[in-house]
């Protein structure tokens, strides 16, 4: 099968123009009559839910919180990108599509990355008109700050809690259209599979998570916003309850998968304390604008950091990598961290970290200047380690934060499914290898609300498709098949608990497919998953009912589903031999040990498609073309 | 270090609930108190006891999904002020302590299970009027309405609310004031809230009341213990747009 990405013809700067022109459009005396799914009410989904409402759409939104304001894109923090080059800094929406591009090591499709460089102007209009406190000058204008991969200032932000802001603009928006009753909401509710009719997607089955009742919803087009797989590697920054569920059921019914084996581990979070842990604290990217990032030279130095002189320190990234410094981008940053560590170099508890030092800029900002700054995320260090960070440099080291793979979509943001949408950071398309700072928030909010309201009509103006209900006997199987799955969960009563099984699979993928992967390594892991796979379902202990609260039979479905993801995961970091963005290939490094990419045999998008439980899944190639730009080794220095 | 924790267990909204007592062993102060609850849990779950059910999600105190009082005070805020219940380390507590853990009590809360409630009313409060009616696309450029960087400061202050319901929890009256009146403050503080702002007050205060809050009474107890530390100012700024409003 080949995979046509409906890439629009015509010059870059063009294309979505031009494709919006020729996209045909419901008459609005039309729209009602189509209903929309939504799954996820993140900043993708909640303003994908929005737009398609005001637009005159029926609209079903679920999410398995208990409102959509606790989307877990409510934690990022940092900022989001626009090109609109108010600091008059040399800024362009080439600039911002060429820094993306280059970035995602160009593993990414020009033509969507373009389209996304574009539309980030608009997203910070819509999102100040719906009242956003963005940062200010004393002017009134607005504020812009400098994020990793970047050289100029292009990130607009509300203190550390722009992910925050935008979700609750967003959220807003959502509610007024739930207020409105156009938008039906499903708080506490779980997608739990996809169903396919006559080769159109045309609904889904839930658990409502507090009754237990299965539930089908039919509907003219289902679009998926369900957020990252992150949490597959058990410790991440991603919320507790981030999961792979519904992307991956959606997998199992035919939908592609692609680019699995690109995660991103981010290079500053605090550092892990012990075995307890159950999640992973990010600090945002934006301290590297102020904090200088160094270890001792020495190895083993027992000093503290206030004692060692500046002649015995090392900042790495500035020595390393002179004209980006400490703003290299989070998978250079974070290989350096790792090779400091792994040379004995490493401070705190087990070795494991780095100093983000802010002495110079507490002297050249005043303590409160820096306050002012960075001081909530001061205070969160404050409160997570027990350490003044105003008084010691903080330490930080990479953790698994997003994931750049997802299903794969075409330029309208469509699946290879018809009628399945997929958008943020549940798709695979405008990261690449690596993911930019303060570019997960624009890539969510570019989809929701200025991408997916337009393609979608298309597709359904072009349709003449039938209604169906939920009696369709392809939902009672589906039903069916989620009541089997959760009954199999509480009948098994074996020893282990979920968790135990989260961890283990999580750690094997962090050792074997992390911050560095080797073919030995990942042979190990595909050896190693199905046997715990194997063990999970003959000794997994799930206690309580199924027409209840349960949140361990909640777990034990999404690790299920990690535990065959996870094979996935490793099966493709296993076949791309070349090192890209984030994904570092022990075989393929300089003699620097830079990472190496392989334009001649992988610049492909790899698709994976489901070919049966127990078989392998099979491999489909999108061919990268590159037009606009050059394809030139990733250099910072 | 070990704890005793009274712990509240209620299967559901139609049964009655009760304290149950257990022991959590091995705990390290490094730990999050919400990681001590999953050890306990991982332990209950070997000894076939269901676990105890608590909501949380991000667990970095932004999401605002965790929500249990601890030791009568919502988030455990006597021990670390300023923070969500799962930010708080157990460096706070000693060998030997005995915490009681309840799910927030108010009528507008209904309890779903053990330690989670039901605070679905603080979105219908949202969608009664606490947003800006502005469709997608065709807005001004960003730049075009100024915002004094002291108000943009002030709305951000009340914009940070985390929904988490804590004020409501704390008050003895259970009354959503704060949360309201931060959602009213943050829109009102702006240029772009100006056009609705009447609408808006009088709307999300008839929806406040319609969901069965209290009154404030200027205890303060919400400000106390808001992970956020948002200040009643808030509500009394509200209060002055609902007299302008109902005037």
């Amino acid at each position: 099968m080949s995979l046509n990405a409906n890439i629009p013809s015509g010059p870059l700067a063009e294309k979505w123009d031009k494709h919006k022109f020729d996209l045909k459009l419901v008459n609005p005396a039309n729209k009602r009559r189509f209903s929309m799914i939504v799954v996820g009410s993140g900043l993708a989904g909640a303003s994908a839910a929005a737009t398609l409402a005001e637009l005159g759409y029926g609209v079903k939104c679920f999410c398995f919180q208990d409102s959509p304001r606790r989307a877990h894109s409510i934690a990022a923090q940092g900022g989001i990108n626009a090109a609109k080059n108010y600091p008059n800094d040399g800024d362009s929406i080439q600039r911002l599509f060429y820094d993306t591009i280059k970035g995602g090591d160009f593993r990414s499709r020009e033509a969507n990355v373009y389209r996304l460089a574009q539309i980030s102007n608009q997203i910070i209009d819509q999102c100040a008109a719906q009242g956003v406190p963005f940062a200010r000058e004393y002017g009134g204008l607005l504020e812009n700050r400098s994020f990793g991969g970047a050289l100029v200032s292009r990130t607009f932000y509300a203190r550390g809690q722009t992910g925050q802001q935008l979700l609750l603009g967003a959220y807003q928006a959502l509610e007024r259209q739930i207020g409105l009753k156009t938008v039906q909401m499903f708080p506490r509710t779980e997608m739990l599979d996809l169903v396919m009719v006559d080769g159109q997607t045309r609904g889904i089955v839930t658990r409502n998570l507090l009754t237990g009742r299965v539930e089908s919803h039919a509907a003219d087009a289902v679009v998926l916003a369900t957020g990252g797989y992150g949490n597959a590697f058990y410790l991440s920054t991603n919320a507790i309850g981030c999961n792979a569920t519904a992307i991956f059921r959606a997998y199992k019914k035919g939908a592609f998968f692609a680019n699995p084996c690109y995660t991103q581990i981010h290079p500053t979070c605090i550092p892990v304390s012990g075995d307890h842990q159950s999640k992973l604290t990010l600090m945002s990217e934006s301290l590297r604008n102020d904090g200088r990032v160094w270890v001792p030279k020495r190895k083993g130095d027992p000093r503290s950091p206030d004692q060692i002189p500046e002649a015995d320190r090392d900042y790495y990234l500035e020595r390393k990598y002179p004209t980006y410094g400490n703003l290299a981008p989070r998978d250079i940053a974070s290989r350096a961290a790792k090779q400091v560590c792994d040379e004995g170099r490493g401070v705190g508890p087990g070795g494991r970290g780095v100093y983000l030092d802010f002495t110079e800029a507490i002297e050249r900002l005043g303590k409160s200047g820096v306050c002012e700054r960075y001081g909530n995320l001061f205070d969160m260090y404050q409160r997570i380690t027990g350490e003044d960070p105003y008084q010691f440099p903080m330490r930080i080291y990479p953790a698994m934060h997003y994931t750049m793979g997802g299903l794969w979509v075409d330029y309208n943001l469509m699946s290879n499914l018809p009628g399945l949408y997929v958008i943020g950071e549940a798709n695979f398309s405008d990261h690449g290898a690596n993911r930019l700072g303060a570019s997960a928030l624009m890539q969510g909010l570019a989809d929701g609300y200025f991408i997916l309201p337009y393609t979608l009509s298309d597709a359904l103006a072009r349709a003449g498709q039938t209604k169906i209900t939920t009696d369709h006997p392809e939902f009672k199987k589906a039903e069916k098949d989620v009541q089997n799955r959760l009954q199999k969960f509480l009948s098994i009563k074996g020893k282990r608990t979920v968790k135990s099984f989260h961890r283990e699979l999580g750690t094997l993928l962090w050792e074997n497919c992390g911050m560095s992967r080797n073919a030995a390594g990942l042979r190990k892991a595909l050896a190693r998953i199905p046997e715990i796979r194997a063990e999970f379902w003959r000794n997994v202990n799930v206690l309580g009912e199924k027409e209840e609260l349960n949140q361990t039979l909640e777990k034990a479905g999404r690790v299920a589903d990690f535990l065959e993801f996870g094979e996935l995961l490793v099966q493709d970091a296993l076949h791309r031999s070349e090192s890209c963005g984030g994904h570092f290939r022990e075989e393929s490094q300089t003699d620097e040990g830079e990472a190496k990419r392989d334009d001649a045999n992988f610049s492909y998008v790899a698709a994976w498609e489901h070919a049966g439980d127990g078989k392998p899944a099979v491999l489909h190639k999108e061919p990268l073309t590159f037009d606009a730009v050059q394809l030139a080794a990733r250099s910072y220095k | 270090m070990n704890l005793i924790l009274k712990v509240w267990r209620q299967k559901n909204g139609q049964v009655k609930g009760r304290f149950e007592t257990f022991e959590a062993k091995e705990v390290s102060p490094e730990m999050s108190f919400l990681e001590m609850i999953d050890l306990l849990n991982e332990t209950l779950t070997q000894q076939g006891i269901e676990p105890i059910a608590f909501d949380s999600d991000c667990r970095e105190g932004i999401c605002g999904m965790c929500s249990f009082v601890l030791n009568g005070v919502p988030h455990g805020a006597q021990y670390q002020p300023g923070s969500a219940v799962c930010q708080l380390p157990m460096r706070h507590f000693k060998d030997g302590d005995v915490l009681t853990l309840e799910p927030w009590r108010a009528k507008a809360f209904p309890v779903v299970k053990d330690l989670v409630c039901d605070r679905s009313a603080f979105d219908r409060v949202i969608a009664a009027g606490g947003f800006v009616s502005v469709n997608t696309g065709g807005c001004p450029d960003a730049n075009a309405i100024p915002v004094r960087k002291q108000d943009a400061e002030r709305a951000m202050d009340a914009a940070q609310c985390i929904g988490c319901g804590a004020c409501v929890a704390a008050c003895k009256n259970a009354s959503a004031m704060l949360f309201v009146a931060a959602k009213v403050s943050h829109l009102a503080t702006l240029p772009q809230g100006q056009i609705e702002a009447r609408e808006r007050v009088l709307n999300m205060v008839g929806q406040m009341d319609a969901e069965g809050f209290g009154n404030c009474t200027n205890m303060y107890e919400c400000q106390a213990v808001c992970p956020k530390e948002i200040s009643v100012d808030f509500i009394a700024q509200m209060n002055r747009e609902y007299l302008k409003a109902a005037r």
